[in-house]
Order: structure tokens, then C-alpha cells, then sequence
């Protein structure tokens, strides 16, 4: 009889919620520090001589694309380390020689980073309570495009935790990458007050469509279309799903 | 007719640069219930072969069938046959013992009540149940190695793969190891494991197999390849004079002689020798471990 496949794949989540909660100085606080400087000072001393964006203040403009800041960088840290710390170990050959399917390993790792993603986005919204009213107006749009924007960067980790040859290659994406693509992402600005190149320019970003779509779902405001962002959105955890599958299959960086 | 574990046919890994070939041609086929070991230097193919035997190094062509099943088919099905202890210690340095194990279970399919049964089990069996709180980076190497071996067979495997599992384990701990796979195989697993103790393989297998640059040199039994050798070379210790004794004892010191006893020939010649050269035989013993004996000329060959 087949076993069945819930275990493996709880077995695996388990280990890396035990992992994030362990150590939580390290996977949860940073960022709920980080960002509350970034409200402090952005939002605070700094936005208070800013006019309204669309209609909503400046604090409240960039509470969602802080939170989605928090959001991206800790799915994608967590998977990153988590899954390079176990091949640098060898810890994962123990997952690799067992009968545990390889999207059980991929699903494993990502719903571990989803999880520390959205808990460590929860986390800062609170703190930003402390500094403005929120009000959501599409709850179903702030869940939709919170978990997705955390599967399309865990999915992303695995990516770059299988290719990581040494712990400098984990923090290549992130520093070159992920933070560039962030700010340029309208967490502080609306992409509208650009120069229409620059706005051009933007639209090739991904990071803007997961914001805007987030900031929807707070204050009906968005730069784009919100039926484009959700597409693109499910086009990238389509695409980094097969990817990561296919490398795990291949054993690319895995097997010899 | 006696049951196959594992049969591999014509099995070859060439690394991805295509300069180093691994395994070359590979056949090998190894029966259910026995203790195989797989002797060769450094860089012989042994860990290679493991790593493509437990999937951890794709194969570049040929056959594995593990209880009758075809590897390449069926490889979940295939996996549960198998436990793996591998060479290097890869567990979680904060992570605690029963964790580990129960952690392995979960990757079997196996729930956490019965993998916590069974851990039990296993823990209690090796010694090490008083340190199931204990985070395994606390453990001595002996007790990270027995921890190893309760990992991999947590899932009941038909077939435990040790690779080296007595390197940097001292003699008693070595001794006590053997002992525990002794009884694993007499309750019916199979032991394939690779070493460097030609002694431990002496002891401890029924059959061996010779690997040197990826082609398998010579698989039997071990009192077989053992009457390969044409002679032994025996050490002697003596009392008396040595003097006038013919060309074959070669003096290693004062009261010490070396001499080759041949297939077949009588100990009693020699003694009887030495005696009406009025040298008195007081010790006798094998100059080096016959099997390592076999296994260089093997090598050199």
C-alpha cells in the first residue's frame, strides 16, 4: 500500500516551522524592525510634508507596499536558507534518498517561506497601526495577492538555493535583484507621478503589479489593472513551479 | 533458487566534464540475507556506486533492480526497500535525536505514532534512548554514527547500506557495531556496506567485492578469494642463535624470522627446521591481513 503523501509533506513544513519559530530573533524580527523605521522616518517625520496619494495619505499610501516589502524578502530568505542550509549539510539527501515526489520537497519548502512571509507581513501591519488607520475595501484582494506574491518568491528561493554553489550566492538575488526591483516597485510612489518612460519602464517590473493589487485591496487605488496583476501573478507560480520541478528533477545542484 | 536483493547490469557514470568515468560497466548482483562488502582504494567508484545505488548521483546508463523492481520504473517503490547511512554526519546540529528520527519516518510516509514506537525501539536497541531530548551536536561521534544507523532504519528497509561505517570509530565502538549488523542480518536485512577495514569485511561478510576504477575486479566469498593466495608469510619468534639457516627465513631482527608457508605445506616443517637448528619457536603469527593481501594484488593488477 502506497503511503500516504500528507505526511511526508507535513513532515517537511513541520521541520521548517520549528526552524522559523526557533529562530524567530532571526527570521521575524528583523524586518518588523526594519520596516518600523521605515514608518517612522518615511512615514512619520518625512511623509507628514507630503500631499495625498489618490486620495489616501502618504503613511497609509505606503503601509502596503512595506508590508509586501516584509513579505517578498522573507518567503524568499526563508527557502534560500533553509533549502541551501540543507544542501550545504547534506541534510537534504535524507529527502532526496526517501520515496518523498520532488513536488512534495518543492511544495514543502515553499509553504514553509509562504508562512514566514505572511506571518512576518501580518506582524508589520500591525506595527503600522501604531502610525495610521487602514481600511480594507477587497479582503479577498489582500489574501489573493499576499499569498501569491509569497508562492512567486519561495518558489524564487528554491530557484536560487538550487543553483547556490556557497552562502555569498544566497544573497546575490536579494541585494541585485529583489530590493532594486522593490523600490522601483511603487511602495513609496505611485508609478503615475512618473515621466511616461519611466512608467514604461516600470510595467516590466513584477513587483509593481503585486503591490498595486495588495494596495487595491486596502483603498481601491491601483496604478494597473488588477486582472492583469492576479494573471501575471499566476503565470510566474505557474512557470517557477515547473522550473523548480524540473530541476529537482535533473538534480541540478542536487544530485551529481 | 536464492533470492535477489539488488542486480545491476552494465552500469556506467560518467561525471558531466565526460573526462571521468566513474563506473564502468558495472555488473553486480548481490542475494537477500547476506552481508556484501564492497573493498576498493580512494577513488575506486565505491562511494559512487552508492550515491547512484540511493539516487543521489544519476546514473549515465545501465540497470538497477531491487526486489525484482526496476529502479528507473519504479523509483519511490524502490526507495523503501532501502536505508542509507551515509559517510558523513548530515543531521541538523540543533535538532533532537527522537526529532531526527521520527523526522525520517515522515519522509517514509510512516505516522508520527508508530515512527514514535519504532524510534523507541531503535533508540533503546543502540543506546541512545536516555539522549532522545538531547540535541544531536552533543552527542560523541559514536553515538552520532549509532544515530545514523537508527535513521536509516526507522522504515524497516529489506536492505541497509552502510558507506564506511566504522571510519573514525574506535575499536570497541567498531567491535560493538559489528555485532548489532550481525544481528540485523540474522532477523533477515541485507547488508551491502563499503570499508576500508579489510578486517571488518573479513569478518564481518559473506561475500566481497574488489572495485578499482569503476570496474569490479573480483565478487566471492571471502574463504575464496582468501585461497587465492598462494602463500602466507608468517612472522616467528625465536630463542637461540640464528645462524646457518637456509635461504628462506629472512632475519627481521635478533629472535625474529620471516618466512613464507606455502599452499599446502605443513606448519610442522618449519618448526621441525628451526628446532634441529637448535632455534626454539615461540610465536607465530600472519605477517599482514590475508584479505588485504587479496585486495593489493587485486588493486595492483
Amino acid at each position: 500500500m502506497k503511503a500516504p503523501i500528507w505526511i511526508p509533506l507535513y513532515t517537511i513544513v513541520n521541520k521548517e516551522m520549528i526552524r522559523i519559530f526557533r529562530i524567530w530573533t532571526q527570521t521575524l524580527l528583523p524586518s518588523v524592525i526594519t520596516t518600523s523605521l521605515y514608518f517612522l522616518i518615511f512615514g512619520s517625520f518625512v511623509g507628514s510634508q507630503i500631499q495625498d496619494i489618490q486620495g489616501v495619505s502618504y503613511m497609509q499610501f505606503i503601509v502596503p507596499g512595506l508590508v509586501m516589502m516584509a513579505i517578498i524578502t522573507n518567503a524568499f530568505m526563508n527557502v534560500v536558507g533553509s533549502f541551501f542550509g540543507a544542501k550545504l549539510s547534506k541534510g537534504i539527501e535524507d529527502t532526496l534518498v526517501s520515496p518523498t515526489p520532488n513536488w512534495v520537497i518543492v511544495w514543502g519548502y515553499v509553504i514553509g517561506g509562504v508562512v514566514r512571509g505572511l506571518v512576518v507581513g501580518v506582524l508589520v501591519l500591525i506595527i503600522s497601526l501604531l502610525f495610521t488607520k487602514l481600511t480594507i475595501v477587497n479582503l479577498w484582494a489582500v489574501i489573493l495577492f499576499s499569498v501569491l506574491t509569497a508562492v512567486v518568491f519561495s518558489l524564487g528561493g528554491l530557484m536560487n538555493a538550487v543553483f547556490a554553489k556557497k552562502f555569498d550566492h544566497t544573497a546575490i538575488v536579494p541585494t541585485f535583484v529583489l530590493t532594486p526591483l522593490t523600490y522601483l516597485g511603487g511602495v513609496f510612489y505611485s508609478v503615475n507621478a512618473l515621466p511616461e518612460f519611466w512608467q514604461n519602464i516600470s510595467k516590466f517590473n513584477p513587483i509593481l503589479y503585486m503591490v498595486n493589487g495588495f494596495r487595491y485591496g486596502f483603498f481601491g487605488i491601483s496604478d494597473v489593472n488588477i486582472g492583469i496583476s492576479v494573471t501575471i501573478l499566476i503565470m510566474l507560480v505557474l512557470v517557477l513551479s515547473i522550473t523548480d520541478l524540473m530541476l529537482l528533477r535533473r538534480g541540478v545542484g542536487l544530485r551529481s | 533458487m536464492v533470492d535477489i536483493a539488488l542486480d545491476i547490469k552494465g552500469l556506467y557514470k560518467t561525471y558531466s566534464d565526460g573526462k571521468v568515468k566513474a563506473l564502468n560497466g558495472v555488473d553486480l548482483t548481490i542475494y537477500k540475507g547476506e552481508i556484501f562488502g564492497l573493498l576498493g582504494p580512494n577513488g575506486a567508484g565505491k562511494s559512487t556506486l552508492i550515491n547512484v545505488l540511493t539516487t543521489l548521483a544519476n546514473k549515465t546508463s545501465g540497470e538497477i533492480i531491487i526486489n525484482g523492481l526496476d529502479f528507473a520504473k519504479f523509483p519511490s517503490e524502490a526507495k523503501t526497500y532501502l536505508g542509507v547511512v551515509p559517510q558523513e554526519f548530515n543531521f541538523h546540529w540543533f535538532e533532537k535525536v527522537e526529532d531526527i528520527v521520527v523526522q525520517q519516518a515522515g519522509y517514509y510516509g510512516m505516522p508520527a505514532g508508530e515512527a514514535k514506537e519504532r524510534a523507541e525501539i531503535l533508540l533503546k536497541r543502540l543506546g541512545l534512548w536516555d539522549k532522545k531530548d538531547t540535541v544531536s551536536m552533543k552527542l560523541s561521534g559514536g553515538m552520532k554514527r549509532r544515530l545514523m544507523i537508527v535513521r536509516a532504519l526507522i522504515h524497516k528497509p529489506e536492505i541497509l547500506i552502510l558507506d564506511e561505517p566504522s571510519a573514525g570509530v574506535d575499536v570497541d565502538l567498531r567491535r560493538e557495531m559489528w555485532e548489532f549488523v550481525r544481528e540485523l542480518n540474522q532477523e533477515g536485512v541485507t547488508i551491502i556496506l563499503t570499508t576500508h577495514y579489510l578486517e571488518e569485511a573479513e569478518n564481518l561478510c559473506d561475500r566481497v567485492g574488489i572495485i578499482n576504477k569503476g570496474n569490479i575486479l573480483e565478487i566471492g566469498t571471502v574463504k575464496a578469494l582468501l585461497s587465492e593466495l598462494k602463500k602466507d608469510t608468517l612472522v616467528l619468534d625465536t630463542v637461540g642463535e640464528i645462524k646457518g639457516l637456509p635461504k628462506r627465513y629472512r632475519v627481521i631482527e635478533e629472535g625474529r624470522l620471516e618466512t613464507d608457508l606455502l599452499q599446502g605445506e605443513d606448519l610442522y616443517t618449519i618448526t621441525n627446521e628451526l628446532h634441529s637448528k637448535g632455534l626454539q619457536v615461540t610465536g607465530i603469527r600472519n605477517k599482514t591481513n590475508r584479505l588485504e593481501e587479496v585486495f593489493i594484488n587485486k588493486v595492483k593488477d
